[in-house]
């Protein structure tokens, strides 16, 4: 096995969790940053429309570093996706593949299934709630919350913050009851 | 000579901190975060160039890993695969060594300066905030990172949830001071 081949297999779990461990190291020691992805969304709200809203009136300027890291995880998702990615479709486990066929779904190319997220489902009903509701539930409650997974769950329970802890538990609480409670309807619309 | 020295570095340490607490523009950020670091220091912007680097690299792994898949969270959502809590897991065991690591032996960044961590405080919306993300979470099958990455990887589509995620963040800036904290 060469070893580009050996790269483009999916890389197990205790190979990923401790790389983006180390994020919460190198961020700090290269220029005092925290490990936060959530306040990207932020910056560009200050950057484009801070509308004269307090909570946006703030020098963006100062964080532009955290624009460089979105925009390098934008081009690392590239890089990884057209040069490094296993040719193989993503394996499921097999309850959730017989689930999400009822739905329609079958096809596991890509990161995310093509038949819901697409430019034509956009316009229709689920494809609105799925990618505008879900995007705003994402963008909203990050910042209602002070932070995201890597804030949060990763940095934030780093240093022991009980806080954080709180917030971890209510992302895996809402997932939860979304996954298996209110998705289904959704994706069956 | 060698207490000189220290005696210089405890108060280039005192001076961070008067910067730090000094600093207003931190008070409006400082919900978000739990490290209290900001630097001093003006680069140009080049400089950045190595948190793009460091982005890069996270998202290499959001790939490979297929933490951006949103088939995974589903299974993880549906206690279907250990996958999900394994990588989450493992990082949160290397974050906090860590910063043990960084905390006990008073290590500074590259540039000289002192790191200093505050703790966060508890308000309500970690809870309420919490929990319509997690809503959001198992719907989009990402997390703020995830969504440029899956940008990324040709998911274009996606750019419309991440403007629904921007404009999320706007109307919580704007009815902020209406709701429950």
């Amino acid at each position: 096995m060469s070893f580009i081949e050996f790269i483009k297999q999916p890389w197990p779990w205790y190979v990923a969790g401790p790389l983006i461990g180390l994020i919460v190291p190198t961020l700090l020691l290269i220029g005092n940053k925290t490990f936060g992805i959530s306040s990207s969304l932020r910056h560009i709200c200050a950057a484009c429309v801070p509308a004269n809203i307090p909570f946006f009136k703030y020098d963006w300027k100062k964080e532009v570093w955290n624009l460089f890291f979105v925009a390098g995880i934008t081009l690392g998702g590239f890089l990884a996706f057209w040069l490094l990615q296993n040719p193989e479709p993503i394996q499921v486990n097999a309850k959730l593949a017989a689930e999400l066929n009822q739905y329609g779904i079958n096809d596991y190319s890509g990161m995310v299934p093509a038949q819901l997220f697409n430019w034509d489902t956009l316009f229709s009903v689920k494809g609105l709630l799925l990618m505008v509701g879900g995007g705003f539930l994402v963008g909203f409650g990050t910042r209602y919350a002070g932070g995201c997974t890597s804030g949060h769950a990763i940095m934030g329970l780093s240093n022991l913050q009980w806080p954080s802890l709180v917030a971890t538990i209510s992302f895996m609480v809402g997932g939860f009851i979304m996954a298996n409670l209110l998705l289904p309807f959704l994706l069956k619309l | 000579m060698e207490s000189k020295d220290i005696l210089q570095e405890t108060e280039l340490e005192k001076k961070h901190h008067e910067f730090l607490e000094n600093n207003t523009d931190f008070e409006m950020r400082s919900l978000d975060s739990v490290c209290f670091n900001e630097s001093e220091l003006k680069h140009p912007w080049w400089y950045n160039l190595k948190y793009a680097a460091v982005g890069l690299l996270f998202g290499i792994v959001f790939v490979k890993a297929e933490i951006i898949s949103w088939f995974r969270i589903q299974e993880m959502f549906r206690l279907q695969s250990s996958h999900m809590y394994g990588v989450i897991g493992s990082a949160v065991v290397v974050g906090l060594i860590s910063v043990l690591i960084i905390k006990k032996f008073k290590i500074k960044t590259i540039y000289g300066e002192p790191i200093e961590f505050v703790d966060k405080k508890f308000n309500k919306g970690q809870i309420y905030g919490g929990l319509l993300f997690g809503l959001g979470w198992a719907i989009t099958g990402a997390c703020p990172g995830p969504l440029f990455a899956q940008i990324g990887s040709g998911a274009t589509a996606v750019i419309v949830t991440l403007l629904s995620a921007i404009a999320g963040t706007w109307v919580y800036g704007k009815v902020r001071d209406r709701i429950p904290h």
